[in-house]
């Protein structure tokens, strides 16, 4: 890993940090199929936030953040801005983040509907209501990929992006670069 | 059959009089991205994906439209052409409702694929989510208008080598839909010969045989030029006089 070790010849770690909006967490899962490369990739830059570390507030100057998941609800709203406004570079990380994909698929539906159809009708209670109050985020009238809320710097399509496709990302960066990936490793699905 | 000489991206080519310019960049081995266009049905022009500059006209044609002249300078892959077939495809992909990833086709479609060759790594245009169905009706084959793309490759191979003319194509604009049997369900179609040209010939996941799930649905891209070329056989034998107008059951 050349740029690794370039990295590692500077004796400053990128500060790397990777969040998980309304997505079904594939592709974290499929961040870590990148087994012994991560420990390559763990000398090269810092964790600094991430579904996978016990970190509770988004911090400041981040170099790289790595988004799965579309924006749905105001919670993801609200950190795709704090991620936005603390990160150097902004990632699109899988499908969810890029297009909406499954996520979006309740967009044909009213929120209203939605919601009776899922808890008033049904078992359980409703979200935002009676004892939910305050715990669960309101939903948004439609989800949305991730570069229609915030300025995103490139896109990492795939659900989830194969590991092969996250390494490739992942190593431009460290080098440096905006990825570009080939056509065969670029496609939506 | 007359020779013509035109020039193609800088270098001088020939071709024969009454081609296409797209049949001319083929034989060149050009790789032109084309969707509604399928080699043995009539032109479509209809995608705009085959745009190309001719000098001395500002106007982008269709390579699929545009008959070849003597004389005429063509650019198939300036970056300006590049940026409409990429918005070409975004506003496809805007239109309807193209969730790869839950897809029959997932893996096997045009549409993605183009994307993927043009760079299209994400769609700057607003997602428009209309509210489409399915027709389910047929008990072989289903239609998901989420996934159409109106390149009515279903209609022309219906008609046009089939010979049922099952398929048409109903309003305007983004209320297009294509239909069978003036707008009845498909399985109570009474000119549908359930030969499933359509199916095969669809660039998408929106035709399909039943029973597929996410990315089973794998066409058969070569089976119209197999089928083509079986009749042509057929007939320099004298055997096949004309092309038959109902399902002969050559699939
Ligand atoms: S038809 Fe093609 S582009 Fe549309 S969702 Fe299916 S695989 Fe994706
Ligand atoms: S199955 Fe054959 S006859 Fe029926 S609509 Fe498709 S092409 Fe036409
Ligand atoms: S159903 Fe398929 S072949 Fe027919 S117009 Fe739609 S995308 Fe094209
Ligand atoms: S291929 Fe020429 S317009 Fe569709």
């Amino acid at each position: 890993m050349d740029a690794v070790g370039r990295e590692m010849a500077m004796s400053k770690k990128i500060r790397l940090a990777t969040a998980w909006l309304a997505g079904c967490s594939g592709c974290h899962m499929s961040l870590l199929d990148l087994h012994e490369e991560l420990i390559g990739l763990f000398d090269a830059v810092e964790l600094v936030f991430s579904p996978l570390a016990d970190v509770k507030e988004f911090p400041a100057e981040v170099d790289i953040t790595l988004v799965e998941g579309a924006v749905a609800n105001l919670d993801n709203l609200e950190l795709a801005e704090i991620i936005r406004s603390n990160s150097r570079l902004v990632i699109s990380f899988g499908d969810c983040a890029v297009t909406g994909n499954v996520t979006s698929l309740r967009n044909q539906i009213p929120v209203e509907d939605l919601l009776s159809a899922v808890y008033r009708e049904g078992a359980a209670s409703l979200p935002g209501s009676g004892d939910a109050e305050g715990i669960v985020p309101k939903l948004l009238p439609r989800v949305l990929p991730l570069h229609q809320v915030v300025k995103v710097d490139a896109y990492l399509p795939g659900c989830p992006p194969s590991p092969q496709r996250i390494s490739a990302a992942i190593n431009a960066l460290l080098a440096g670069e905006l990825p570009k990936l080939p056509p065969d490793m670029r496609t939506f699905g | 059959m007359p020779v013509i000489t035109l020039t193609v991206d800088g270098e001088l080519v020939s071709a024969r009089h009454g081609q296409s310019l797209l049949e001319v960049l083929r034989d060149l081995g050009a790789d032109l991205p084309t969707l509604c266009q399928c080699p043995g049905l009539s032109v479509q022009g209809g995608c705009r994906l085959c745009l190309v500059e001719i000098s001395g006209t500002n106007k982008l044609l269709p390579a699929c439209t545009t008959e070849a002249a003597e004389g005429m300078a063509v650019t198939t892959g300036s970056e300006r052409l590049q940026e409409y077939r990429r918005m070409v495809v975004e506003l496809l992909l805007a239109e309807r409702n193209h969730t790869c990833a839950v897809c029959v086709s997932n893996g096997n479609c045009e549409l993605q694929a183009l994307a993927a060759n043009l760079g299209v790594d994400h769609v700057r245009f607003s997602y428009q989510y209309p509210v489409m169905s399915m027709d389910l009706s047929h008990e072989r084959f289903g239609l998901d208008h989420n996934r159409c793309v109106l390149c009515l490759r279903c209609q022309r191979v219906c008609d046009e080598v089939e010979g049922a003319h099952t398929w048409d194509v109903m309003a305007r604009g983004g209320m297009s839909r294509v239909i069978t049997d003036m707008r009845r369900p498909w399985g109570e179609s009474s000119t549908c010969t359930g030969c499933g040209k359509c199916v095969q010939i669809c660039p998408t996941g929106a035709l399909f045989d039943k029973g597929m799930s996410v990315s089973e649905m794998e066409k058969e891209r070569g089976f119209l030029e197999r089928i083509l070329a079986g009749r042509s056989r057929h007939q320099s034998k004298g055997q096949g006089h004309g092309r038959s107008r109902k399902g002969n059951g050559d699939e």
